[in-house]
């Protein structure tokens, strides 16, 4: 697991130490992007492109899908794990919030049992 | 990591998904009728025993909510930092509505539904934000804070 997460960290370091392929993740994370789209913006040749996105998708940090003749990439899986914990934050404030709300209510319902039985008397 | 999950009674789960890139939604049961639980959300005085827990590591320093259609809300956390917005839409027992207008445009539309199912209330609520951006943007403030909150908690659960 260390060992994975290393080799993990390092292509995704090798990845980001590039100024283009740091460009290009900005770009998408703007938006989804063909090959050619990103070779055109950075003023480069579609071989150079491929090569960086390459890269990048080795790191995980971009995956790309091939649609008819166009290959188009977009931010990886490491998105996934941050909106997987993002949600979870989420989570645990509702959690604690609804935790201590279900203490109050607890108190209203006994409060209520015995103010209907002080009535019946 | 566990902190919110070990006091929730069995059943009584909250769950959080995402139904777009701009709404989050959770839901929640709870063992009372619906009237109690709109009760606990629609008076100050038990609101803020509930909104603000000690796990979260703030105060509330003043509290002002008109729950009705129209009505005005404004929490204060001291140094300035005020949680504010209007109530939209409320309908008692069952539906409260209200903006979140401290964020300006980035604000979120809360809406929060009580459904009573013998004896048991289902909560569903619901916080679509303007943008993605304005959603991935509020995770980042009292979220993290709370996070940070429980992390120090299982720390000194650790030692103890």
């Amino acid at each position: 697991m260390v060992q994975y997460t290393q080799s993990h960290f390092d292509a995704s370091f090798a990845a980001l130490s590039d100024v283009t392929r740091r460009g290009v993740l900005e770009q998408l994370a703007r938006a989804d992007a063909s090959i050619t789209d990103l070779a055109g913006k950075f003023n480069m040749t579609l071989t150079g492109m491929k090569k960086h996105v390459g890269v990048l998708e080795q790191a995980g940090l971009v995956t790309t899908e091939k649609v008819g003749r166009v290959r188009t990439c977009k931010l990886g899986v490491c998105r996934l794990e941050e909106e997987a914990a993002w949600i979870e934050r989420y989570r645990q404030l509702w959690a604690a919030r609804f935790s201590a709300l279900d203490a109050v209510l607890e108190e209203l319902k006994r409060k209520e049992k015995s103010d209907g039985r002080r009535k019946k008397k | 990591m566990d902190a919110g999950r070990k006091s929730e009674p069995m059943g009584n789960r909250t769950t959080v998904v995402k139904r777009s890139e701009r709404e989050v939604v959770v839901t929640r049961s709870f063992d009372a009728p619906a009237r109690l639980v709109f009760e606990a959300w629609s008076k100050p005085e038990l609101f803020k025993r509930w909104w603000v827990p000690k796990s979260m590591g703030m105060t509330l320093h003043s509290i002002e909510m008109d729950v009705r259609t129209g009505g005005k809300y404004r929490l204060g956390f001291g140094d300035g930092m005020d949680f504010f917005g209007r109530y939209i839409e409320v309908t008692p027992f069952s539906k409260i509505v209200w903006t979140n207008e401290e964020s300006g445009e980035n604000g979120s539309v809360t809406t929060v539904t009580f459904e009573e199912r013998g004896g048991k209330t289902l909560l569903v609520m619901s916080e679509l934000y303007p943008s993605k951006e304005a959603l991935d943007a509020a995770g980042t403030g009292a979220q993290d804070a709370l996070h940070e909150t429980f992390t120090q908690l299982d720390e000194l659960l650790a030692r103890a």
